[in-house]
């Protein structure tokens, strides 16, 4: 458990995903890849494990995931097989509707 | 946060793609983000604090750019208009510092710049040296990751400063990239999509459009210096498929292309513009003279990261289309905010917020908006609104329409106007294509409504003629008591009209 910040960057213990925070709810939250607790991104990298197949909707390179309560928000910056939870609850692609490019 | 994290993504997933051009010297995006590396290692030399670039745009200018960003340390993009005196004011505030040049004014410059008392100085150096020293085979990258604390500054925009001394506005890391997540999906570009970049590197939308384009994986092609004839030269060369310019390009864009059918560019999909008020008769050619180009008109300012609001295309060819004149105004309107940021108008003395159709001042709220001067703080309200001073107001579907600066309302006999509204009625006559109205000191009134036009070459409005046309459309109080013509009026080079030097102008023939 641990209070998150936007900006902070993460990797999974069970497959190659990276992400970063880009909404950090105020409370404490158990965030997952594949099922464990993520890593720090300068952490070593975990051995053995392997993804839980409840958590295995994979993640996207460049697209935004979200809760139902949309108080959470990542960024994938590199894809990977596991998907990612906050609580147990896993969470889902942020829909983004495309807009015309302004500059 | 930080913009380094962005051009890791894109070298990454697309690292032999054409990130910039500049004639015929390319960059991809591995290759930006190993030049980054290596002049975030130059910059680690414990005392540079800032990196300013006074330069026009080059490939040097990606690379200062998140260069900077791996340092953890502002870019300040100078504008290279300014007299040595004005450059001088800016550059002491970027001390210590080191400030890249073309070699012709880092030889003047560098001989200007004195160290402080505590014996710190801005070091000058060549876009030249720059590129070579990043570009080198085997030059060594930056060891230590950037830092992602959302509150760093990226970015240091000093101000146009048509009202008064330039101050830089402060872009912090989460302001930009907020305004790349919310309004680029990553990679959505073709790898064929390439678009075209006028804009000096001082201006918002000149940076913006450097973080938005390597999110979204287009290759930026680079113009220096803007003329109708290279800019179409080149569009054409590059089979430019996206670009984006000022209204002032686009009425030099659409004379140049007077007399012919069309503009001769199927390539182009996408045109947006933004950056000051543009004419209903510019936008109306170059719908005709594009027709299969998508017109986006973009609001926004540099205290927000660019665009806040946005009239898409679709909007563009419904209000083209419509007999309603309500919605075939919206054409002139900057569309609906972004689906990211909240907007709202407000009376310009109470403060209360106004319903549709009531004018008053544009409030801006959301992630991307700074709101921030150096030196002066965050000029947000407690709910986190910034006030930007323009006037406008809301219509009933939600459309923004802008009327100018707060500062440039005018006040006659108590009454306030904006000269946005008078100078759209003007623009309406057939004979006119640009205006300008401004208020003139008067004994009995406080300020006069004086305006300045120009006409089309052939037209033979009179003053009269056109006081008659304002009367008949706005009430008699907004009627120009003063109207003078003039062959053309004065704008920045990035398309802001310069209501100061009209003013002064008209005060001084009385």
């Amino acid at each position: 458990m641990a209070v998150l910040k936007a900006g902070t960057r993460f990797k999974s213990a069970v497959c190659a995903s990276q992400i970063m925070v880009v909404k950090a709810p105020a409370r404490d939250v158990k965030l997952t890849c594949g099922g464990l607790p993520v890593l720090e991104l300068a952490a070593a990298d975990a051995s053995g494990g392997s993804i839980d197949p409840a958590h295995k909707q994979g993640t996207q390179m460049g697209k935004r995931y979200t809760n139902a309560a949309d108080d959470v928000e990542f960024l994938c910056t590199k894809p990977g097989e596991g998907g990612l939870a906050v609580d147990g609850e896993v969470l889902v692609v942020k829909g983004a509707k495309p807009l015309p490019s302004s500059d | 946060m930080n913009l380094m994290m962005i051009l890791e993504m894109a070298a990454g997933a697309m690292g032999d793609r054409v990130a910039f051009q500049n004639g015929t010297d390319r960059l991809t995006y591995q290759q930006l983000f190993e030049a980054a590396g290596a002049l975030a290692a130059a910059l680690d030399d414990g005392r540079t604090k800032h990196l300013a670039m006074l330069d026009v745009s080059t490939l040097a200018l990606p690379i200062g750019v998140f260069g900077a960003s791996w340092a953890g340390i502002p870019f300040a993009p100078l504008n290279y208009r300014l007299t040595d005196p004005e450059l001088d004011a800016l550059i002491a505030q970027l001390n210590p510092g080191c400030l890249v040049t073309d070699a012709a004014r880092a030889a003047r410059l560098g001989a200007r710049l004195v160290p402080t008392a505590e014996g710190e100085y801005v070091a000058v150096g060549t876009r030249e040296a720059l590129l070579e020293r990043t570009r080198a085979p085997g030059a060594v990258s930056r060891v230590e990751p950037w830092s992602m604390d959302p509150d760093d500054t990226a970015i240091l925009l000093f101000t146009s400063g048509t009202t008064g001394a330039p101050k830089a506005a402060v872009l912090r890391q989460k302001h930009l990239v907020s305004y790349v997540l919310g309004t680029v999906e990553f990679m959505s570009a073709d790898e064929a999509d390439a678009s075209l970049n006028c804009v000096p590197p001082y201006h918002v939308a000149g940076m913006a459009a450097i973080a938005s384009s390597v999110y979204s994986g287009r290759r930026v092609v680079q113009l220096a210096n803007f003329s109708a004839e290279t800019w179409l030269d080149t569009a054409r060369r590059e089979q430019i498929t996206h670009a984006f310019v000022v209204p002032t390009m686009l009425a030099r864009i659409v004379d140049a292309l007077a007399g012919q059918p069309d503009a001769g560019l199927p390539s182009l999909r996408a045109l947006s513009y933004g950056g000051g008020k543009m004419p209903l008769s510019v936008i109306e050619k170059a719908m005709k003279l594009f027709p299969k180009t998508d017109f986006t008109n973009a609001y926004g300012l540099t205290e927000t990261s660019s665009t806040i609001a946005l009239l898409g295309p679709q909007d563009h060819r419904d209000a083209f289309a419509s007999p309603d004149e309500k919605a075939r105004k919206r054409l002139v309107s900057v569309g609906q905010p972004l689906p990211t940021v909240e907007v709202k108008v407000c009376d310009a003395e109470t403060g209360d917020v106004l319903a549709a159709g009531e004018h008053g001042l544009i409030h801006v709220r959301g992630e991307q908006v700074s709101g921030e001067y150096r030196g002066r703080g965050s000029q947000l309200d407690a709910e986190g609104w910034f006030n930007t001073r323009d006037g406008g107001y809301l219509d009933e579907a939600g459309f923004l329409f802008l009327e100018g600066r707060m500062d440039d309302v005018i006040v006659r006999g108590g009454e306030n106007m904006s000269p946005g509204e008078i100078e759209d009625v003007l623009l309406t006559h057939a004979g006119v294509i640009d205006a300008c109205v401004v208020g003139v000191p008067d004994e009995q009134w406080g300020e006069a409504v004086a305006a300045v036009v120009v006409l089309s070459p052939k037209a033979t409005a009179t003053a009269a003629e056109l006081q008659q046309w304002v009367k008949d459309r706005l009430r008699s109080s907004r009627t120009p008591e003063r109207i003078e013509f003039w062959t053309e009026l004065p704008y920045t080079e990035t398309g802001k009209l310069l209501r100061r030097k009209v003013r002064e102008a008209l005060r001084e023939t009385g």
